[in-house]
């Protein structure tokens, strides 16, 4: 059951589908389903449109108790009671009421049937020991909000691009704070394991940044520096 | 028409002018970016959710921060007492009032709603909204009634601000484009 998981998604690549929306930006038509889970209705907006604009098939829920409905992991149905359509990828906020984006990913962890399936959380807090622990449960990749469309692009190109499989770039990959221009490379290193000492030397590499819009004020390094005092 | 290339300076220079001013900030960009033939509204949805959002958690943020002790006044009339008696019985309830407000106001439950607020004005790029809310948490943090009621004050007064530049952009926008 697990192994047809990770072949359908790579055949779903692979094949040419029909897209659901007429969205003009996709030259390629490889669909890739994403469920996204965030208890704020904004960010739900937000992320939906970020998703659908690269290319992605979106469903929304605004719960961890309902991204388990929807994968069919909840007690009350079976695996097979869900529509069918097969999650590529997970993204869901952290700080949610009732079941937290950590326990919905230690959810999806310990169950045979999903934990080939990428997860990937967002937070607004840039605290490192919860980026750690995400990341050491299994999580993906840890975004900090607020989420931006190279942010998405980024996600989508390097576990989805050019046919590759996850598993052959599963460096930590925390967001930097990068412009949408290409010449910017990371600056965090993202092959090597993390380490507590990886994890300092992240938090000294990020601070000096270029503004990532030249025209307006915001300096992504302000945005980094505030969402550390939190 | 130089009627329409006039309104859309005003307009550039109304909208630089937020970004200066750090009414909104980079964020907001990005929801432009978000916005195309396809989807010509997204901008004013996501914005129009946050109004809406908004003034939810600031009604929710505003009776979390009070705390209703006014049944011990309504008690205190009914026992009909003396003059003076009430005026010493109010100077005591209202020194009992001081100090059990700090204990019974849920700072957890402030806590969250300001953290749900700065979440969604970071979203939609308001900045100075995002910054009152950072300040606040400080002070729902160190359990400062009196920090938490000032800084609730700025909030709101921050978010009205931006939610009227806001609605102007979006309505001039709307007319040009």
């Amino acid at each position: 059951m697990d192994k047809n998981v990770v072949f359908s998604r790579l055949r779903r690549l692979e094949k040419n589908e029909r897209l659901d929306n007429d969205l003009s930006s996709s030259s390629d038509s490889d669909e890739v389903h994403v469920l996204a889970v965030d208890d704020s209705f904004v960010d739900r907006k937000v992320i939906e449109r970020l998703l659908k604009i690269t290319s992605c098939k979106v469903t929304v829920v605004d719960s961890g108790m309902r991204a388990l409905q929807f994968l069919g992991l909840d007690e009350e149905e079976s695996s097979d009671g869900y529509d069918g359509l097969k999650v590529d990828l997970i993204i869901t906020d952290y700080c949610m009421p009732g079941m937290t984006g950590y326990e919905l990913l230690k959810k999806i962890k310990g169950s045979s049937a999903f934990r080939e399936i990428p997860v990937v959380i967002m937070s607004s807090e840039n605290v490192l020991t919860r980026i750690d622990r995400c990341l050491e449960e299994g999580a993906e990749d840890f975004i900090v909000k607020p989420v931006k469309l190279s942010d998405v692009k980024r996600l989508k190109n390097y576990m989805f691009g050019e046919g590759r499989t996850k598993s052959q770039d599963k460096g930590f990959n925390k967001r930097k704070l990068q412009e949408t221009s290409p010449s910017t490379s990371p600056s965090l290193s993202p092959t090597s394991s993390i380490s507590p000492e990886q994890s300092s030397d992240l938090s000294s590499t990020s601070s000096p940044s270029t503004p990532s819009s030249p025209a307006f004020q915001d300096s992504p390094t302000r945005r980094f520096k505030s969402s550390n005092q939190d | 028409m130089e009627v329409v290339g006039q309104l859309q300076k005003q307009y550039v220079d109304f909208i630089t002018s937020l970004f200066r001013e750090a009414y909104l900030d980079d964020q907001y960009v990005q929801l432009q970016k978000l916005q195309d033939d396809s989807n010509p509204e997204f901008v004013v949805e996501v914005v129009s959710i946050f109004f809406e959002d908004s003034e939810k958690l600031l009604n929710d943020l505003a009776s979390s921060l009070l705390v209703s002790i006014s049944l011990f006044w309504v008690f205190i009339l009914c026992l009909r007492p003396s003059l003076l008696l009430m005026v010493v019985l109010f100077f005591l309830l209202f020194l009992f009032q001081l100090y059990s407000q700090q204990q019974v106001v849920d700072f957890k439950k402030v806590d969250g709603y300001v953290h749900q607020f700065k979440g969604s004005s970071s979203s939609v790029g308001a900045q100075r909204v995002k910054n009152a809310c950072v300040t606040l948490r400080n002070f729902c943090e160190e359990k400062n009634l009196d920090g938490c009621s000032r800084y609730l004050n700025l909030v709101k007064q921050e978010f009205y601000l931006v939610k009227n530049k806001l609605e102007t952009l979006l309505r001039v926008s709307i007319t040009l484009w």
